[in-house]
């Protein structure tokens, strides 16, 4: 039986088990009547089984799928190696595949006339090992949910807390679900971190980190012309900060100054639609941006360029930025406005009452007074524009100037990233691998900047108050 | 006159008080209300309510919860008008100005008119900033010596410059809750306000605090005019030379504070400041 069928018979054993336990515990408590004398819910009973049934179980077919096929094949190994001369041994990897392949014709009855006898037999002693792997299998998981189904059963008595045991389960469940995100984390971490070694084992730290020439091709041969490739990572980090700092110019103060409208300024009737068409600002995809940009704001900004005889390139870091600040803006807007809507009642009555006007009560005592999470708002929105990729591929462009004018073409860490990775690859080459390290340091970088974020919200929280 | 039975039923609208008894009316008028109706939207919260505050005198507006002191306490400064909905018909007028008036700047009259709420609500800032706040906006000063005097005589007023002399760049919000309260007060004065209005001003402080603001209050009446919202009849009674007691959105009763506590015309007043109800 495969594992899928398995755990759908065990969800079914699990159902018919909450209903067992039901039945059981209304047993117990001697009638339908009488259940209010239970320590538990008769349903809290029923869960209880179910989850000592399903859990279990679930938790044994997972193990045995993890561990079977290195199982079966050791066994396998063990065969060839008793069946066979030594000049096996060299290719004992190959042999064995063979095997499994040989295997899979027979199971699906093709031709097998190009099979030794040898080969044949191994194979035969190959299915007969899956088989008996999955006829073990399926018995020990019924045993399994059966016997822990009755276990429970029998330990339902007036006494016995199912509504306890039912928490700590619930509570374990929980707790499971957050490891799956911390397990995560720690697996993007660990996968870049590896191919960042490998990447820094054939290009040095201090050339990666302090280098300003970026131009990452590997010769395929020796005598190729510019085929040695350079890997300084500054100008990329230059056109990432010099893109962030255009798009933050534009959406920290358009955003500020829309979040104090709309908590301070706005009726209730002009907030209803404000805000619903900011969060529509901040649902259009980073693609759509990216064309926007590229196709509308970018020639605009070179016409205009014209105008006063300034030549602007058409990929220009001027048009990403501007564009990425517009879709930054609902991120510091939607939280400052959090943040000062916070602020209590009682201070701004406070200060209106001391005849303060309206912009110098919110200049004076508001945003002061919101300022841990206004810095909060704005350092997630840098996160935000940082580890934006869409808009400058389109927009900025690939050429890695290292350059702080914004009127000329340059590119971004991610830009590069994608760069590099896209196509198929070669995962030895150091072109291959400077994508992890950029991906590390972006990674680095951004959640200093979260961390920085946190501890300033945390440091000036309920000042007031 | 109501008789016992329609006192008895509060919380219905409905019984109608023909006008007040007592004395509202005075000679020596800081404030001068007349007519006055507040509405939340469609619901009348002040009914018809006429009355004078007399100058240098502070006058206590007491009554049970919900019976409109606050929301008309707040129509003499205009902090109604930072809900929307609120709407103020009548003539209220500061020494004959009036308040709801073309001619008056809500932002001016809140200079002249100030402030002392429930909870103290000194700013997140230094408690010379909280004082230097509002002559800051007003441009009392004209240099820092002028600025360092104001505050000073607003903490000296407010009997706080003693106890915070040696820390007056150490933030309002660490003072203790009867100090904040005295400081919002400074920060009032600092304002040489004509009129405050106190909503309730020593209801979150401890008995000792409590009697600190009233000696305060005491004090500040040679200087201003004072209208106070207080629950507590002890407090209106030591504080106050008039009373006002309000019900249910109308003016029941005003007179000289002794008359009211001593001697109540209205049935209601009496039911009230003898403990029956309320």
């Amino acid at each position: 039986m495969t594992t899928a069928n398995l755990v759908f018979i065990v969800m079914l054993i699990a159902l018919a088990s909450y209903w067992l336990g039901i039945q059981r515990s209304i047993k117990v408590a001697g009638g339908k009547q009488q259940v209010k004398h239970l320590v538990s819910l008769p349903s809290q009973y029923g869960l209880l089984t179910a989850f000592w049934c399903g859990i279990p179980a679930i938790l044994f077919l997972l193990l045995w799928s993890a561990i079977e096929s290195s199982v079966i094949d050791a066994f396998l190994i063990d065969q060839v190696i008793l069946s066979a001369d030594g000049q096996v041994q060299q290719n004992m990897g190959l042999v064995v595949n063979n095997v499994k392949l040989l295997a899979e014709k027979i199971t699906l009855s093709e031709d097998l006339s190009a099979a030794t006898e040898l080969q044949l037999q191994n194979a035969q002693f190959y299915i007969l090992l899956n088989e008996k792997a999955t006829l073990l299998k399926t018995l020990l998981t019924l045993v399994i949910a059966v016997g822990c189904v009755s276990s429970i059963l029998a330990k339902i008595k007036h006494s016995f807390h199912a509504r306890n045991n039912l928490e700590r389960i619930v509570s374990g469940l929980l707790f499971t679900c957050s490891g799956i995100a911390l397990l995560t984390t720690i697996g993007i971490v660990m996968s870049v971190l590896f191919e960042s070694i490998a990447f820094f084992s054939q290009v040095p730290v201090t050339e990666f980190l302090f280098g300003t020439q970026w131009s990452p091709q590997i010769a395929m041969r020796a005598d190729q012309v510019g085929g040695s490739g350079a890997f300084g990572a500054i100008p990329l980090f230059v056109g990432t900060i010099l893109i962030s700092t255009i798009a933050m110019c534009l959406a920290i103060p358009v955003g500020l100054m829309i979040a104090i409208y709309l908590s301070q300024y706005a009726t209730k009737r002009i907030r209803s639609i404000a805000k619903p068409m900011l969060e529509v600002l901040a649902g259009v995809p980073t693609v759509v941006y990216g064309f926007f940009a590229a196709l509308t704001v970018a020639p605009i900004i070179r016409d205009f360029g014209l105008l006063i005889d300034l030549p602007i390139a058409a990929e220009s870091a001027l048009a990403a930025g501007l564009v990425m600040g517009v879709m930054i803006i609902p991120f510091v807007s939607s939280l400052s406005e959090d943040a000062m809507t916070a602020v209590p009642v009682a201070l701004k009555e406070g200060s209106l009452g001391m005849g303060a006007t309206q912009s110098e009560t919110v200049k004076k005592v508001i945003l002061p007074a919101a300022i841990p999470g206004i810095v909060g708002a704005i350092l997630l929105a840098v996160s935000r524009a940082i580890g934006e990729t869409m808009i400058v591929v389109m927009a900025a462009g690939l050429a890695a100037n290292l350059t702080f004018n914004p009127i000329e073409s340059v590119t971004t860490v991610t830009v590069q990233i994608v760069s590099l990775l896209k196509g198929d690859q070669e995962f030895d080459s150091a072109k291959t691998l400077a994508a992890f390290a950029l991906g590390m340091m972006l990674f680095i970088t951004t959640l200093a900047l979260n961390i920085a974020a946190l501890k300033i919200v945390r440091k000036y929280r309920e000042q007031y108050d | 006159m109501v008789d016992i039975i329609s006192a008895k039923s509060l919380g219905s609208n409905d019984i109608k008080i023909e006008g007040a008894v007592g004395e509202p009316f005075c000679d020596d008028a800081k404030m001068s209300m007349r007519n006055v109706d507040v509405f939340y939207g469609d619901n009348q919260a002040i009914h018809d309510i006429s009355f004078d505050l007399e100058k240098n005198q502070v006058t206590a507006l007491i009554g049970p919860s919900g019976c409109g002191k606050s929301t008309f306490l707040r129509c003499l400064n205009r902090m109604n008008d930072l809900i929307p909905i609120c709407n103020v018909k009548g003539s209220l007028q500061l020494d004959g100005e009036e308040i709801y008036g073309k001619q008056m700047d809500p932002v001016l009259l809140r200079a002249r008119v100030g402030m002392v709420f429930q909870k103290p609500n000194p700013f997140p800032k230094s408690i010379y900033e909280n004082v230097a706040y509002g002559p800051k906006i007003h441009g009392l000063a004209t240099d820092k010596a002028e600025l360092d005097e104001i505050v000073e005589t607003s903490l000296i007023k407010a009997g706080l410059f003693n106890e915070v002399k040696d820390r007056l760049d150490s933030p309002g919000t660490g003072l203790s809750g009867g100090q904040q309260q005295r400081l919002c007060i400074a920060r009032t004065i600092a304002v040489s306000p004509e009129v405050i209005l106190m909503d309730e001003p020593a209801s979150a402080l401890d008995p000792i605090a409590t009697a600190v603001i009233e000696e305060l209050i005491h004090e500040l009446k040679e200087k201003y005019t004072i209208a106070i919202v207080t629950h507590s009849m002890q407090q209106a009674a030591r504080v106050s030379q008039k009373t006002a007691y309000f019900h249910l959105g109308q003016l029941v009763e005003m007179g000289d504070t002794k008359q009211i506590f001593t001697n109540p015309s209205h049935e209601l007043t009496e039911n009230y400041i003898s403990g029956r109800f309320g």
